[in-house]
């Protein structure tokens, strides 16, 4: 790329693939409930940058929104699910998501 | 430089997001998971998204992930035991995996022509152009929203109140 003050826009959309990639891999390969949740969180931000490349490709304030309304789901998830976390250690004494398994029998 | 400043900020969040995997201790992952949605903001700032990049700082970075620190550190929580993998996922999953990261890029290749080059301050949006949008053409998508966090308040009220069994 000779022009140093341009991106192509596909960059950022594969930037955005490799991230939510590697969320997909913590969430298979991590044991820890809350290694687990992190990961979700990686794949909402992965999803969070291409609405705003596609917003800045469109020249439309609309995917702006839709990461505002992700940002905010993304927290009132958060929230009820470190309090879920909370709950299930206060009654098991684990972390490991292996041992949690009633719904499994 | 924009060039630069994203070549720069995207190698950050990708080698934080490869650290967030491949830590052992949740603590780790949670500084990791910092620093990916640290380098996030500044790339939405090279898109012109200021306020987007405002709010990932100061929720994403600051509420979300001070919540996480505080849980890791509340539960005490250690490394997580080694093993319990089973074989098809050690076997099976980095290379389903790949091949899930290969067909995105290609395909986003295959769109690439089409479309084009982000410069910097071609298309800025303040929280003026997005609070206009939002309240004009969101306004009942915002209200549900408020519904959805006073529900996640009470929510976790409950799930974490003392008295649960």
């Amino acid at each position: 790329m000779p022009q140093l003050n341009a991106v192509p826009m596909s960059w950022y959309l594969i930037l955005s693939a490799i991230l939510f990639t590697l969320g997909v891999a913590g969430f298979l390969f991590r044991r820890n409930i809350i290694t687990v949740f992190m990961s979700i969180e990686l794949m909402l931000n992965a999803v969070n940058l291409s609405f705003v490349a596609f917003s800045h490709q469109l020249r439309q304030v609309d995917g702006q929104i839709f990461t505002f309304f992700v940002m905010v789901v993304a927290a009132a998830e958060a929230a009820v699910g470190l309090a879920i976390i909370l709950t299930v250690f206060k009654n098991r004494q684990t972390l490991s998501i292996d041992e949690v398994s009633s719904l499994k029998n | 430089m924009d060039l630069i400043l994203f070549i720069l900020f995207a190698t950050i969040a990708v080698v934080c997001g490869i650290s967030l995997v491949v830590q052992k201790h949740p603590i780790g992952s949670a500084l990791s998971l910092i620093g990916v949605m640290g380098s996030l903001a500044v790339l939405y700032l090279l898109l012109g998204a200021e306020f987007i990049a405002a709010v990932q700082l100061i929720v994403y970075a600051g509420a979300i992930m001070v919540l996480f620190v505080f849980v890791i550190m509340l539960l005490n929580a250690g490394e997580e035991a080694p093993g319990g993998k089973s074989w098809p996922s050690r076997l099976l999953g980095v290379p389903l995996l790949t091949v899930f990261l290969g067909l995105l890029a290609y395909l986003m290749q295959l769109m690439a022509p089409s479309m084009g080059m982000v410069t910097f301050g071609s298309f800025n949006t303040g929280a003026k152009e997005l609070g206009r949008s939002l309240f004009n053409n969101y306004l009942l998508p915002f209200e549900v929203t408020s519904v959805l966090v006073l529900i996640a308040i009470l929510g976790a009220i409950v799930l974490a109140r003392k008295e649960i069994d």
